[in-house]
């Protein structure tokens, strides 16, 4: 084994050991942990990787692209003498990327000299400023039950064959800054968006893209892409270099930027992948007992920070295996983000778009951004009463198909009625539907005039004076 | 100045091995690589040592020195505590945000407590009084309200040779003198302390006043005690960190440690925005002067999270010896164990269940244990009661760490994701849940309101309890097939359920009740059950019941009747006994 030192950085030739993406070199010295290397094979391909772990004369390196055609006496390893930074720039927008950002459109390298960590940083606590501006998706199930906030970090859980990318792309299309209810609509500044993909198929990118040109945002879209076909190991990076180019657009250059990343369950299984080899010991799954951590310093890369009026919002999508919610990648998810849209398998089987499954589902931040001076000053009670009214319905159906609809007392089968409504004129809209918030208002208070008052205890009686429309004349 | 002692062999992660274990002890502080990280030794063996770094350690090299201090992990502790937000390890965020930015960068170093600022100090002892650990030589107001007494550390005794006269000083001025045998040692307002270390007291009492949290289902039903051990477990989106948010607002404790333990930045960003402008409604004064934040947020670095705990539960151990009652939220205690996994995940150990390491029950339990109301060595009485999240994964409660939690707490707030769901909170599950504290707090309640609490609550839970089995057979043939008496039990457990139960952390009303509202709701939903009864069993029907307008009254009094305006719940009783009184005379002949 021979070592030079060439210029940026020392060279090692041959490997001691190749084992799935991971190989380990031996002599060297000085080599960083979470280093960049440059790994060359016999045919003097290049490929690129990172040390995962440094010891006395030795590293282990996990490289991007796989290891397939590299052989121990042929290769060679150089060390970079940094960990892995992408150039960022305004320009980027409108540009698409690979897994590790490399121009992959045709167009020349990003022409900038700001090169930023993949791994960022994290957010000082104080430094943040608690989100607060809702973003008016134009969705019910959304802006009404479950709001969405600029900084907010809230994520689609889905499961295959459900359209949650048809649900992001109308989301990245319709959003807008909110306005209070009634108020003249504004000129809401427009978001500009980065896109990240991970293992998809090329048909869920192409879907995005075409949706992207006909809203006429494609210029305001940037894209990077490590399809189903290409290396799984990049994908570790691929979230990473999209969150870093929002960084730098939110903090930096003060846009409002919206973070759409799919589909994370397949990132975690590169992650579990790599942890594998390794031989770590696993926790749930098979999953890395860092599992937690790791996701967190991605979904955490969100927010707004007091010295830039920019914001990152960000949407991941998961498809949850066999659509089980408490399975490691969603519920570690769920454990991190500010909340969760969860899309149901029955609703979407009955034809319902989006299928939102409203009782599952959750924006945590939702309380801070509604209400008086926000929205409406009933909308959080009016909502609180949608759930309780839904939750029960679903008592009431099961109710019912022990004993028979028939048999229900009259308040039940009012609530079969509004649970019928609800799925039907609430969660129910066409893929094209811009709701405003004052319509999502209205809908959901005729739905709630379908059961009596003395079941709306969640909203007050001056609100049942003025927006109740139901034929229960009672006080 | 520290000095090498070792060189580095190996990194992965936050773990870092190094030649040159002689030189160093255990659990000793060092100082790792050129830039100096924070790190702790944390395992000896032969040449090696292993040293965890908090803080992270991408660019580090092989080679790269390894700094010894000589001093185990400490917090500092003295005036300027309160107020303040530190991460892990007591780094304070705000000095870390002035110097650096927006964004954590390692290596930045400050002083835990402020050096310049300077304290009004009063003495309170004399020339020639023996002092023994823990003595109050004097006391420096750190908030308008709240008196920092300032005590000698707990392993010093000895005369006072010198005491300072009252003025202003710093904390690291000389304040007092003591003789100690043959040596005198100066002492100033800044302690401190190993955070790995229990701080010592006398006794421990026996811990029978309820910690009031203004929240009803754990105030009437669950209660914790002054001193006592409460955990919080539930899956995601439960209300662990609303619960948690809500004690700290409003929990009758003098000091309050908040550790966000591996969650979320944004939370702890809501704690520091709006408790500067909540009033704390015993004091008058904003909740931020009795708070102090710790956050090591979910993407901060994973052994400062480990470190969290202990710098929190050292610091709340500091302000019960100086005689105060101090309640500790650690959320979440579940990413605490899980960055123990990771660290011994990196050390190879062999793991126990779940790959958690075998001493992960150890070390729960030495947490908890450092609860308790205890007598001081300075003569006072105080109080650190712990409430600690659990976040189970799924969340199934049979995981390692809810299991071994339920060994080291005496309460346990069972949150359920279905009450979740259809927007029942707090999601407290009440047939699940328990306290042990029940008995040794009744006292305290009769005591304070006169009424015999404990009943009241034994028999709403009875209730309740027949509600459950009443609502299995509900749903298999529908309520029409129980007699009355029983949907009278199911009219008045709605009532505890939304009238009671049911409380709202975001309106300003209901979220929190007084003692005397807690225990007057009880009292007339249970007097609305025994009226109620009397009606259907001469054979009212149920419907009667149900329809009556004081139903609503009493579901919405939590949100229309404030702690000030008890009367009105006369008001309501009255309304009881008119409507109820209608009725009862229809079905008496
Ligand atoms: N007592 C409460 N009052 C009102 N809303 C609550 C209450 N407890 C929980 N919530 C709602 O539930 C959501 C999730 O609660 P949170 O405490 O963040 O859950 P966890 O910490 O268990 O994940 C909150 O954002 C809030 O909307
Ligand atoms: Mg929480």
């Amino acid at each position: 084994m021979s070592e030079v030192t060439v210029q940026g950085g020392q060279e090692v030739l041959g490997v001691g050991r190749i084992e799935g993406p991971i190989l380990v070199v031996e002599g060297g010295a000085n080599v960083s942990y979470d280093e960049v290397v440059e790994i060359q094979d016999s045919r003097g391909q290049v490929r690129r990787g990172r040390v995962l772990e440094v010891g006395e004369g030795f590293a282990v390196i996990q490289a991007f692209a796989g290891s397939t055609g590299l052989s121990i006496d042929g290769t060679r390893v150089r060390f970079l003498g940094n960990t892995l930074h992408i150039p960022v720039a305004d320009e980027m927008l409108g540009r698409i990327f690979d897994g590790l950002g490399n121009p992959i459109d045709g167009g020349p390298e990003p022409l900038t000299d700001r090169y930023m960590d993949v791994n960022g940083q994290p957010i000082n606590p104080t430094a943040r400023i608690y989100p607060r501006d809702y973003i008016q998706t134009g969705i019910s199930t959304i802006d009404g039950v479950n709001t969405l906030l600029r900084g907010q970090k809230l994520p689609l859980f889905s499961g295959a064959g459900m359209p949650h990318d048809q649900l992001a792309a109308q989301i990245v299309r319709q959003a807008t800054l909110g306005k209070i209810a009634g108020a003249p609509p504004t000129e809401g500044e427009e978001f500009a968006i980065v896109f990240a993909a991970m293992g998809v198929k090329n048909d869920v990118a192409d879907y995005f893209r075409r949706s992207f040109t006909e809203s006429g945002a494609l210029t305001r879209v940037a894209m990077f892409l490590n399809l189903a076909d290409d290396p799984p190991v990049e994908r570790i990076v691929t979230p990473r270099a999209a969150l870093t180019l929002a960084e730098y657009l939110a903090y930096e250059l003060e846009k409002h930027v919206l973070v759409v990343l799919t589909d994370m369950t397949n990132y975690g299984e590169a992650l579990r992948q790599i942890s594998n080899v390794r031989g770590e010991v696993p926790s749930r799954k098979g999953y890395p007992g860092y599992l937690y951590s790791d996701l967190a310093s991605m979904y955490e890369r969100t927010g707004r920070i007091r010295t830039s009026k920019g914001s990152i919002t960000q949407i991941p999508i998961l498809t949850m295996p066999n659509d089980d919610i408490t399975h490691p990648m969603p519920d570690l998810t769920g454990y991190i983000t500010e909340g969760q849209i969860v899309l149901g398998r029955e609703l979407n089987f009955a034809g319902i778009y989006p299928p939102v499954a409203v009782l599952p589902s959750l924006s945590r931040l939702m309380k801070d951004g509604i209400g008086k001076n926000r929205t409406r000053d009933d909308h959080p009670r009016w909502g609180a009463q949608l759930y309780a009214a839904y939750a029960r319905t679903q008592d009431v159906r099961a109710l019912a198909s022990v004993i028979g609809e028939e048999e229900l007392s009259d308040v039940d089968q009012k609530y079969l009625k509004f649970g019928r409504a609800f799925e039907r004129e609430f969660v129910n809209q066409s893929f094209t539907e811009n709701r405003s918030i004052e319509r999502t208002l209205e809908i959901g208070w005729k739905l709630l005039s379908i059961l009596p008052k003395k079941e709306l205890t969640r909203v007050t009686l001056d609100e049942i004076a003025q927006y109740y429309k139901g034929d229960d004349a009672s006080n | 100045m520290s000095e090498q002692v070792g060189t580095i062999t190996w990194i992965s992660g936050p773990v870092v091995r190094a030649r040159g274990s002689r030189h160093v002890g255990m659990l000793e502080l060092v100082e790792v690589g050129t830039e100096r990280l924070v790190g702790e030794v944390i395992g000896l063996k032969g040449d090696q040592m292993t040293v965890q770094v908090y803080e992270e350690t991408a660019g580090m090299q092989t080679g790269a020195p390894i700094f010894g201090t000589g001093l185990p992990l400490s917090v500092e502790l003295g005036p300027g505590l309160i107020q303040s937000i530190y991460d892990g390890v007591q780094r304070p965020l705000p000095l870390i945000e002035e110097a650096v930015g927006s964004f954590i960068n390692r290596g930045a170093r400050f002083d835990s407590i402020s050096r310049e600022k300077k304290w009004k100090f009063t003495p309170k002892v004399k020339v020639g009084d023996e002092v023994k650990g823990g003595a109050v030589l004097g006391a420096v107001m750190e908030t308008d309200t709240f008196e920092h007494r300032i005590m000698l550390n707990p392993d010093d005794s000895g005369t006072i040779s010198w005491i300072a006269a009252s003025g202003e000083y710093t904390v690291t001025d000389v304040i007092a003198k003591v003789k100690m045998g043959r040596e005198e040692k100066s002492v100033t307002m800044l302690q401190r302390w190993p955070v790995r270390r229990a701080r010592p007291f006398v006794s421990r009492r026996g811990a029978n006043i309820p910690l009031i949290t203004g929240q009803r289902i754990l105030d009437t039903f669950f209660p914790v005690a002054k001193g006592g051990a409460a955990g919080i477990p539930g899956p995601f989106g439960s209300g662990k960190t609303v619960t948690q948010h809500s004690i700290a607002k409003w929990a009758d404790a003098e000091i309050i440690v908040y550790i966000g333990c591996g969650e979320r930045g944004n939370e702890m960003t809501e704690v520091l925005q709006e408790f500067p402008h909540l009033v704390d409604p015993r004091t008058g004064r904003p909740l931020m002067e009795r708070t102090v934040l710790i956050a090591n947020t979910s993407n901060m670095p994973v052994a400062a999270r480990e470190a969290s705990i202990y710098t929190g539960i050292t610091i709340a151990e500091y302000y019960r010896d100086m005689g105060y009652h101090v309640a500790l939220m650690a959320d979440s205690t579940s990413r605490w164990a899980e960055a123990l996994r990771e660290v011994s995940g990196r050390l190879e150990e062999m793991p126990a269940e779940e790959g958690y390491p075998a001493y992960l029950a150890g070390r729960l339990a030495e947490f908890y244990e450092r609860a308790g109301y205890v007598n001081n060595l300075n003569g006072t009485q105080g109080s650190v009661s712990i409430v600690g999240a659990v976040s189970p994964p799924g969340g199934d409660f049979s995981e390692p760490v809810t299991q071994h939690t339920k060994r080291f707490i005496r309460c346990f707030w069972a949150l359920d994701k279905s009450l979740a769901s259809a927007r029942h909170f707090p999601a407290i599950n009440w047939l699940d849940s328990y306290s042990e504290y029940l008995e040794d707090v009744a006292f305290w309640w009769r005591e304070k309101t006169g009424k015999d609490w404990l009943s009241m609550r034994n028999r709403a839970m009875e209730l309740l309890s027949e509600e459950s089995r009443l609502s299995q057979i509900v749903k298999l043939v529908g309520p029409d097939a129980l007699p009355y008496t029983e949907r009278m039990v199911l009219e008045t457990t709605r009532l505890i359920r939304e009238g009671i139960l049911q409380q709202n952390a975001t309106e300003s009303v209901d979220a929190f009740s007084s003692v005397e509202k807690q225990i007057r709701m009880l009292e007339l939903v249970l007097y609305f059950h025994e009226r109620g009864m009397a009606i259907v069993r001469r054979g009212a029907p149920i419907n009667l019941i149900h329809d009556l307008p004081v139903v609503d009254t009493i579901i919405r009094a939590k949100s229309t009747v404030t702690n000030e305006e008890m009367h009105k719940f006369d008001d309501i009783q009255k309304q009881i006994d008119q409507q109820m009184g209608q009725l009862d005379a229809e079905y008496r002949s």
